[in-house]
């Protein structure tokens, strides 16, 4: 590996193990009166807290490298993961360096735990930012107008000065830039999947959590150029696979290895879907707020926390299949995880409607072993490889 | 602990006889019997959720609502939910998500037989009344592929602060103007009829004052009722397809009498053994019950003399004890301001609030949380809860774990175990103020 993408790749690793948010303390350190507000999956607008000058800081949990000592106590055992870990990280002061918490609407997990952080940190900010299910204009958009209006004020008193159109406009750009890297390197993935390994992609998406977006813009860009250059990563006789599932409690690293050894280059996937919820650019002339709103309406992802009027489940799925000329889908949710496996039936209908091949399997953040998950992977690739009419 | 049943015998008769359960009963067997015929008699049939149901509007328009929720826990109550949550497990659901909705799929797999053993009509609109249960929503999708019907969406934000915001009021409102009455509309072929619905909010209204009151006999000690396990039965025609109605109306007001006149006898709750002899302890309860062996745990607490005073599950379809009443003069926002209200919809810091004042003004002297596997909206957090409101009360909490419908969560002995050792704590402590 080059030493540019050795480095680059370190950087980025380095931020992956960050549980202490080491970055985003040296990132308020480096000026005074800088404040992080951290969110929790899926979406929030993330714009609103870069215009008022603050870290928007991106929060999963604690992954596998975590020792969970008090945030059991708070959990049942048939509730997931993500957030016991979140829990223990607050605790243990490692989110010391968050000044507020947003918990968007993906599932009861996470809108109860809105609750219980207000009550274990009385002190800080904390808003649940509860999305619309409804798309019309005339309806969820001014429900969700006036949500994005009382999350300005309230980030603004945060901040200590008013959020100005002209400031959300330009961070309206800054995400632009931002989500267009990402499409880039989703795209350079599908295409040539041997110069972008998902275990690597991953590294670099985890590192805009903590990154202010313009750092990361321009390591995802640094990534793209340097990927390709590597002459040992060459096609190899792999199945094509599009991951489902994993758009809240994020697998452990070892998980997105154990697949690529087991066979399959990872050509589509919703990890940390957030990061790239609005799916073209947004409007930077005319109302910023109001172009936030249309965004979100018009151009959210598809995914299993949002309301589908048309009730079309998988068609994004089965388009992303065709899109991405992947020949195989494997469900890969959280064990626990509501919206993920109550969305998953459906979208198994409509595979089999399409003849399109998947196999399933449920992880946690912290889950150690792969071995059955290899096996079944590596027979997965082998089948639709072998067997597959495609 | 003692295992003497704790009932007063001579009044077991007349237990089993309380003309508001004959009532409920005739209630419940006409609904099921009206849907079982709906579409050959030119009704239309709409499926809906108990949080946030909006029963008089439905109502106004001659349509029969069916509740999911209520056929899966009597699936439980008559031990057919295993087999139902097998049926749709074998069809590719997981062993982790919510029971009630596998119940539900493996009851309609299985020909949608209901409670009185006749068959469910199929839905003619799915009314998604998306209150404090994000689950409600997979809910109807998956439905809504096995029916192939229209859904009518109605999101009801979430009241993380406990108040109503009058921007979550207008989006309701909105929904219910474009959404959802358009929708009953042209499903019914009716239109909106105003004057119909406040003439059933009216009498909702006056149902409600009744089952507060009941809910509020608590408060005497002794309790003449308990507020849990005989509460399930006392919301049920208020939860369900009864608001809104004559026989609603007549329902509380029997049932009120009849509590009326044990407070004056000084009896105590009806249990399926008698009349509840001594209360031993008076507790609060938070979670829902479970379903499957209802009797069996209602018994592990009336054996002890243990009365449920009050409960948040018996919420979880309105707080009409916080003062909420449907409005006649306000329809519509009424109704929005009922499904903002509804508990599971509440913030955790104003769940902890609620049973805080229940604690205090119940008098209670303890208070457990059955936390049941299936349901998140209520699960999360009640760890934290239990702390918060022993620091807050100084009143010692219990935890026990079961699940709505699926016996394989109902481990009787542990749970038998576990209420019986907590129990001889508060005797335990009470002894020792005693002594003090």
């Amino acid at each position: 590996m080059r030493p540019e993408l050795v480095e680059l790749t370190n950087r980025a690793r380095e931020l992956f193990d960050d549980l202490d948010l080491k970055a985003v303390r040296a990132w308020k350190e480096a000026a005074p009166g800088r404040k992080a507000v951290g969110h929790m999956p899926i979406y929030v607008p993330r714009e609103l807290i870069h215009a008022a000058g603050m870290l928007p800081v991106g929060i999963v949990g604690g992954g596998d490298r975590l020792e969970i000592i008090r945030g059991d106590a708070f959990f049942q055992s048939y509730i997931c993961h993500i957030p016991r870990s979140t829990i223990e990280l607050a605790l243990s002061h490692r989110l010391d360096a968050l000044d507020g918490m947003l918990f968007p609407s993906i599932c009861d997990v996470i809108r109860n735990l809105s609750g219980m952080w207000t009550m274990l940190f009385p002190d800080r900010y904390v808003r649940y930012v509860d999305v619309p299910q409804n798309y019309e204009r005339a309806v969820g958009g001014v429900y969700w107008r006036r949500e994005l209006e009382i999350l300005r004020e309230d980030l603004g008193r945060l901040a200590g000065h008013t959020v100005s159109d002209a400031d959300l406009s330009r961070s309206i750009a800054v995400y632009n830039e931002n989500r267009a890297a990402i499409r880039a390197l989703y795209e350079a993935r599908s295409r040539q999947p041997w110069f972008y390994p998902t275990s690597e992609v991953f590294l670099f998406l985890r590192a805009g959590n903590l990154l202010p977006p313009e750092e990361h813009t321009a390591m995802l860009r640094q990534y793209l150029k340097l990927a390709p250059l590597e002459a040992d990563r060459c096609e190899q006789d792999q199945s094509r696979v599009v991951l489902v599932g994993m758009f809240c409690e994020q697998p452990p690293l070892g998980l997105l290895l154990t697949l690529e050894r087991a066979g399959c280059w990872v050509v589509d996937d919703d990890l940390l879907l957030g990061l790239r919820w609005i799916t073209c650019d947004t409007p930077t002339e005319g109302d910023p707020l109001q172009n936030l709103v249309e965004a979100y309406l018009n151009h959210s992802a598809v995914t299993a926390s949002r309301y589908l009027p048309d009730g079309d489940h998988g068609r994004g799925l089965v388009d992303s299949v065709r899109q991405n000329r992947a020949e195989g889908v494997i469900f890969c949710a959280p064990s626990f995880c509501d919206p993920a496996l109550l969305e998953q039936p459906m979208l198994v209908r409509a595979l089999e409607r399409e003849g399109i091949p998947h196999t399933q399997f449920k992880y946690s953040e912290d889950t150690g072993q792969f071995a059955v998950i290899r096996e079944q992977a590596g027979t997965f690739s082998d089948s639709i490889r072998l067997w597959s009419e495609a | 602990m003692s295992s003497e049943p704790r009932k007063d015998a001579s009044s077991q008769d007349q237990a089993q006889k309380e003309r508001s359960m004959l009532l409920q009963k005739q209630m419940i067997g006409a609904h099921y019997d009206a849907l079982a015929t709906a579409h050959e008699d030119g009704r239309k049939v709409v499926y809906t959720f108990v949080p946030g149901n909006l029963t008089e509007l439905m109502r106004a328009f001659d349509v029969l609502p069916v509740l999911p929720e209520i056929n899966a826990l009597q699936s439980g109550m008559r031990k057919l939910s295993g087999d139902y949550i097998a049926e749709a497990e074998k069809q590719g659901h997981s062993e982790d998500v919510c029971t009630y909705v596998k119940c539900d799929i493996g009851m309609l797999k299985k020909g949608n037989i209901g409670p009185t053993g006749k068959k469910l009509p199929p839905p003619d609109l799915l009314l998604l009344s998306y209150t404090g249960c994000f689950t409600f929503m997979k809910w109807f999708e998956l439905l809504r592929q096995e029916y192939n019907c229209p859904v009518a969406m109605l999101h009801v934000p979430y009241q993380s602060d406990g108040q109503i915001h009058e921007h979550h009021r207008d989006y309701i409102l909105d929904q219910l103007r474009t959404e959802v009455i358009p929708k009953l509309e042209q499903v019914t072929g009716r239109r909106y009829d105003e004057d119909r619905l406040r003439e059933m909010m009216r009498l909702s209204a006056q149902a409600e004052d009744d089952l507060v009151w009941v809910l509020e006999s608590a408060k005497n000690v002794p309790s003449p009722i308990d507020a849990y396990f005989g509460g399930v039965y006392y919301i049920g025609p208020m939860f369900t397809a009864f608001r809104g109605t004559e026989a609603g109306v007549e329902y509380y007001r029997t049932l009120r009498q009849e509590i009326e006149e044990r407070l004056r006898q000084g009896l105590g709750p009806v249990t399926p053994d008698g009349s509840l002899g001594t209360e031993r302890y008076r507790l609060v309860i938070e979670g829902p019950p479970n379903w499957t062996s209802f009797r069996e745990f209602w018994k592990m607490f009336y054996e002890e003399g243990a009365v449920v005073v009050a409960s948040s599950y018996t919420k979880v379809g309105g707080l009409y004890d916080r003062g909420f009443r449907h409005d006649p003069a306000r329809p519509l926002e009424s109704l929005a301001d009922y499904c903002l209200g509804c508990y599971t919809n509440l913030g955790l810091p104003t769940r902890v609030g609620l049973l805080e004042q229940y604690i205090r003004d119940y008098r209670a002297d303890g208070f457990m949380i059955n936390s049941v596997k299936s349901c998140n909206s209520f699960s999360v957090g009640q760890l934290l809860m239990l702390r918060q409101l022993e620091e807050r009360t100084g009143v010692p909490g219990g935890f026990i774990e079961s699940d709505l419908v699926d016996p394989r969560y109902f481990s009787a002995a542990n749970i038998k175990n576990r209420i019986e050792s907590y129990l001889q704590m508060l005797q335990q402590k009470r002894a020792v103020r005693v002594q003090a």
